[in-house]
């Protein structure tokens, strides 16, 4: 493994030249979204710029190019997961949306009354909302693993969740709030020896660790491009095809049929049959610059990068004595979420962006983890692959600035 | 850093840390939750009402400074005037923290909400500074949702 140049790195993105406020922009918000490499930025501009057409359907040359770069990109897709086949790959806005498709697809029709749905307390609202609307829609239990002091899902507890009703249980494989990594491969395990499918939700996981859906033996993985330096509304759902093959389409229109009349419509074959209009061909492209952006760099180097990030600011951070740290998992990513003293994360976050310094602030779309803390908001300082340890340092400096204002 | 200054200015940061009339107030004639779904922040507003006029207010709550400090000068700022006082207060109020910073302002009209003009210079702070104000309008309006920023 060879070890990441973040300086070079860091000249793969044009808006880190920026200043904030007359000062260095330090963004540490990118489990929120990340910033985009030129190589992304500029599969946007080549493709509006020269083969921008609709695909699948025009034989002219445009849209032929256009299709096969399309297709190109379900390719990277299914490679950087490691799916078996390019079929199981469905192109959706985001995590969202392929959650909300397995839910109203696979899950809605196949469950019943009394049924239970087992998710986890660190989820992230779109991994709570969507089966809730399924249980309102049908009457299903939606159960809840609770998480322990640190921040992590007891493998015990998750077990003993798992009944004779459990129909499906969706996991975040990483925490956006915590940053915890969940053994999602062994509560895979539980579950599927008991015959009931899992669907992981990537979102926080595929930028900073190597994700392989055969090995973790989920049924499900969904993810969003613009975490890992893909355009926003892009995404993708890893579906096993026994499954895809069995549900139905999620939304109806073009582009998910073979033939249509009145009276019959026949639906296209997977993954088509779940890509209704025209879909974001731009954003799939850039999704599949991304992937190779991605490759290019080294994901071992750029894990172990992320790493060191972590270790040094939870030592640099700890050593602020109102600091609270909330998440301390044993294994997690680049995720620091905090409390200042009795200083509220809003203004934390205000006086470290006069820093320059961009931090995400509030619930983190996680309520039931800020209620588990009995917190209301906490500050959270995200890394990637091009922070340095001197923002860190800039945001422990930001730190005191906060508390000598608030002193 | 001046910018931060005015905004978190001392009399800023003693309504921070020394809300008044913080607490609940038996029997209020009207009360009002107010949430800010962006940071979390909640306040339950208590109003007593005789005549038209504001006899007694408090609130109570969990925020950031400016929602926390906003909402204690608010109490001060009320207390005694009548609802159409009132709403002219707000609408001076509201002017301040979102009128473009080269607008010139009444400061002396404020009374002691000048303190937070400085929140103008911070426009995702906005929310927190009128929080308190539209959940104390839903109080005198008799409405029961939760009042939200957005």
């Amino acid at each position: 493994m060879s070890r990441l140049d973040v300086d070079r790195v860091r000249k793969d993105f044009p808006v880190l030249e920026r200043e904030v406020h007359g000062k260095p922009l330090a963004y540490l918000d990118n489990a929120a979204t990340s910033q985009k490499p030129r190589a992304v930025i500029d599969a946007l501009i080549h493709y509006y710029s020269s083969y921008n057409a609709n695909i699948h359907r025009g034989v002219h040359s445009l849209s032929e190019e256009a299709t096969v770069a399309y297709e190109a990109a379900r390719d990277k897709v299914r490679d950087f997961i490691r799916a078996p086949s390019s079929e199981e790959i469905v192109f959706t806005r985001g995590t969202t949306e392929a959650i909300n498709l397995v839910a109203q697809s696979y899950l809605r029709p196949r469950i019943r009354e009394g049924d239970e749905i087992l998710i986890s307390q660190m989820e992230h609202h779109s991994n709570i909302v969507p089966w809730q609307l399924v249980r309102e829609q049908t009457g299903a239990v939606l159960k809840v693993a609770p998480i322990n002091e640190r921040g992590e899902i007891e493998l015990e507890q998750f077990s003993k969740l798992l009944g004779p009703r459990t129909r499906f249980v969706a996991l975040a494989h990483v925490s956006n709030a915590l940053g915890t990594i969940n053994m999602v491969q062994e509560m895979v395990r539980l579950a599927r020896m008991r015959g009931v499918p899992v669907l992981l939700d990537g979102a926080q996981a595929v930028p900073h660790l190597p994700v392989d859906v055969q090995e973790l033996g989920c049924d499900f993985y969904a993810f969003s491009g613009h975490k890992m330096y893909a355009p926003t509304g892009i995404g993708a759902l890893y579906g096993r095809r026994e499954l895809l093959e069995e549900m139905e389409p999620y939304q109806g229109g073009g582009e998910m049929i073979l033939s249509v009349t009145f009276e019959k419509t026949t639906y296209n074959r997977v993954p088509y049959k779940f890509e209704a209009g025209t879909p974001n061909i731009a954003g799939a492209i850039g999704l599949g610059t991304a992937i190779d952006y991605l490759l290019g760099l080294d994901l071992q180097a750029v894990r172990a990068h992320e790493d060191e990030l972590l270790e040094y600011a939870t030592k640099e951070v700890s050593k602020i004595p109102s600091v609270r740290l909330i998440g301390t998992a044993a294994s997690k990513t680049g995720v620091l979420s905090f409390l200042l003293g009795e200083i509220h994360a809003h203004d934390v976050g205000t006086v470290l962006d006069q820093e320059g310094i961009a931090v995400r602030t509030g619930h983190h779309c996680a309520q039931p983890v800020m209620d588990r803390f009995g917190v209301t908001a906490t500050a959270r300082a995200s890394f990637a692959v091009y922070n340095t340890t001197e923002e860190v340092d800039r945001l422990v400096e930001g730190l005191h600035r906060t508390l000598e204002i608030f002193s | 850093m001046s910018e931060l200054r005015e905004l978190y200015q001392e009399l800023i940061l003693d309504h921070t840390k020394r809300p008044r009339n913080f607490g609940t107030l038996e029997p209020a004639t009207c009360t009002a939750e107010g949430y800010n779904p962006l940071c979390g922040d909640k306040l339950t507003l208590y109003l007593v009402v005789e005549d038209g006029r504001i006899k007694d207010v408090s609130f109570q709550g969990k925020g950031c400074a400016i929602s926390t400090a906003s909402a204690s000068l608010m109490t001060e700022a009320i207390k005694g005037k009548t609802s159409d006082e009132v709403a002219a207060i707000f609408t001076r109020f509201r002017e301040a923290v979102t009128s473009p910073i080269d607008h010139e302002l009444d400061l002396e009209q404020l009374g002691k909400l000048a303190a937070l003009a400085g929140v103008r210079e911070f426009p995702l702070r906005v929310k927190c500074a009128v929080l308190a104000w539209h959940t104390m309008r839903a109080a005198l309006e008799g409405r029961h949702e939760i009042v939200r920023t957005e």
